[in-house]
């Protein structure tokens, strides 16, 4: 851990991913304690309001200003976050178990199963994520449920394909070999011996998925298929405001920066985890 | 070779296959195109007598052998919002999607190949940064909002450019530039970590060692390898912005393929989802198909292998 936060430390952009994450995460999780207004009732007075610093600590405030029914946007964006957070780690780590544990099998079984698999991730591939989301969401309804399960389909391909390709190459060695010498059955091999020598890459896939699907999440709530209202959501508040777009230029512009921070924060800090984790540029430095 | 070929072919094929049944099956989740087609009210009578019309009384395995058989033949049925050949409906949006598309590549790839050989040559100059920095930048930000911002800024506040539509070269400039954002920053970024692994390997040592120019070495031993990767890239994203860019066509108005495909499935019109998607995963594929025997004349180390 003490090696972890040191070589962090040394990585300008992998510290700077890392602390606006930690920023973004903890704002997330304590915004019922932050005293924002409600991010679902609107003030028809303030319609359309303009970002203002003015009296930034009176009740009243709305530092980003407000969007066209005259809900605050600061309010919005810290209450959105949470469940884009929600839905896309959500998303990730499920198709991580998914892809992993194929990724495993495919690599180590080989043969038949791993065929099948190649095959199912070409048809996969072979239809632009974004049409496959909307055509899934479509077909089982916008629902929290139904977006976490279509963002989870789009993500398990990226393990499988990176987790199966590990798995060859530990399968030849000597602690997989002298475990199958000494008679371990194949799921104990699969799950105690190479398991927890592929959680390092699939954590490294997760995080990289996880900037990608926070994108799409947007997207599928931008196109009007993602949370439903009243929740807030980033995508549907760039959509809403987009009609107010030479009027009111702020609810546009502020969801699509919290989108941006965001993904580069994860970015960055991904980054910086890959290279962490991977000896061959560890060394290089 | 002919054998990989003729694999690789099989496995192209397969793929499509598994598009269309998927298609098939899960666009008959999406409801009863019976009951869609007719008014509200219309009697029980009416719509079972359109649903015999249609074959959809028939068993699920009937109407999905039915289906490929006339797949095949690029037949997909009549398009329930068009009234016409739902393949003609998709091809007639294809020069649309492929203009922006090409544009977007073409210009994303003179972007990210002059930023990327400058970050991998200036190492450790501030110009790396810079470049670095905006190709992160463009990589974070999602591209229907990128959209919207060209927007706000070019046509509605400097009003040089129109907010959306199709038809002239001024229609094309803030989509296919949106596009290109994207893909120059992953060209670039692609390119620097390629072209600062080559410049370690031995023969880009001998080749500086035996006196050659710098410029020979740069052009004849580093780009031209350097630029594999960056090719596969290329391809991926040509074959995905082929299958059009929902986002953008949609923000920009953009009278593409994958605009008329989101419309298909809010107006659940089967026919037209099912011709748009399977026509751009047989372009999908044809494209990594081909890039897969491009590789062999670019890379002697792979055709050997085989």
């Amino acid at each position: 851990m003490t090696h972890f936060l040191k070589d962090l430390s040394r990585s300008r952009a992998g510290l700077f991913g890392f602390v606006l994450l930690v920023v973004i995460v903890a704002l997330a999780l304590l915004a019922p304690l932050l005293e924002l207004p409600d991010p679902t009732r609107g003030d028809l007075r303030a319609r359309l309001a303009g970002p203002t610093w003015e009296g930034l600590f009176s009740p009243g405030a709305h530092p980003l200003g407000t969007d066209e029914v005259g809900r605050d946007i600061l309010s919005r964006l810290i209450h959105g976050s949470r469940m884009t957070l929600m839905v896309a780690s959500t998303a990730v780590v499920l198709g991580g178990i998914v892809g992993t544990v194929l990724g495993i099998l495919a690599g180590y079984k080989g043969g038949f199963i791993d065929r099948l698999l190649m095959r199912l991730v070409d048809i996969q591939l072979a239809i632009p994520l974004m049409l496959l989301a909307l055509l899934v969401v479509a077909a089982l309804g916008p629902s929290i449920r139904n977006v976490v399960l279509v963002l989870a389909l789009t993500s398990w391909i990226r393990y499988a394909r990176i987790i199966r390709a590990q798995v060859l190459s530990l399968r030849e060695r000597e602690f997989v070999q002298s475990a199958r010498a000494i008679g371990a059955s194949t799921a104990r091999i699969m799950f105690l011996h190479i398991l927890p020598n592929v959680l390092t890459p699939a954590l490294v896939v997760g995080t990289l998925e996880l900037a990608r699907v926070i994108i799409m999440d947007a997207a599928l709530s931008f196109l009007g298929l993602g949370v439903q209202p009243p929740t807030p959501s980033w995508g549907r508040m760039l959509a809403d405001g987009r009609v107010y777009l030479s009027s009111a230029w702020w609810t546009v512009t502020f969801p699509g920066l919290a989108i941006v921070l965001t993904v580069l924060s994860v970015n960055l800090f991904g980054d910086w985890l890959r290279d962490y984790f991977d000896p061959k540029t560890r060394s290089a430095k | 070779m002919t054998g990989f070929i003729l694999r690789r072919l099989g496995e192209s094929l397969l793929a499509i296959w598994g598009v269309v049944t998927i298609v098939f099956f899960v666009t008959r989740i999406l409801g009863d195109p019976a009951a869609l087609l007719l008014p509200i009210g219309a009697s029980d009578a009416d719509i079972q007598a359109l649903r015999g019309q249609l074959g959809l009384d028939q068993p699920m395995l009937v109407q999905y052998g039915q289906f490929l058989l006339n797949a095949v033949q690029g037949d997909f049925g009549v398009s329930f919002q068009h009234g016409r050949d739902a393949m003609q409906v998709v091809l007639e949006r294809l020069p649309a999607t492929a203009q922006l598309a090409l544009t977007a590549i073409a210009m994303g790839l003179v972007i990210g190949t002059v930023a990327g050989s400058i970050a991998a040559l200036k190492r450790g100059r501030a110009i790396e940064l810079v470049v670095m920095a905006v190709a992160l930048l463009g990589q974070a930000t999602p591209v229907f909002w990128l959209g919207i911002m060209l927007i706000l800024f070019f046509a509605v506040n400097l009003g040089w450019l129109p907010t959306g539509g199709y038809g002239t070269l001024a229609h094309l400039v803030l989509p296919a530039f949106t596009l290109a954002v994207f893909v120059s920053a992953s060209i670039a970024r692609l390119l620097r970590s390629s072209m600062l692994e080559i410049l370690k390997e031995d023969y880009i040592r001998t080749a500086k060692a035996k006196g050659l120019l710098r410029h020979t070495v740069f052009f004849w031993h580093v780009a031209r390898n350097a630029l594999i990767p960056v090719v596969t890239m290329t391809a991926i994203l040509t074959g995905e912005l082929l299958g059009g860019s929902v986002v953008t066509e949609t923000v920009f108005s953009w009278p593409g393929i994958g605009r008329l495909i989101i419309q298909a499935i809010e107006a659940k019109d089967f026919p037209v989802i099912q011709a748009g998607i399977t026509l751009i995963a047989a372009i999908f594929v044809l494209i990594n198909f081909l890039v897969d025997l491009l590789y062999g004349v670019l890379d002697p180390r792979i055709r050997a292998n085989r």
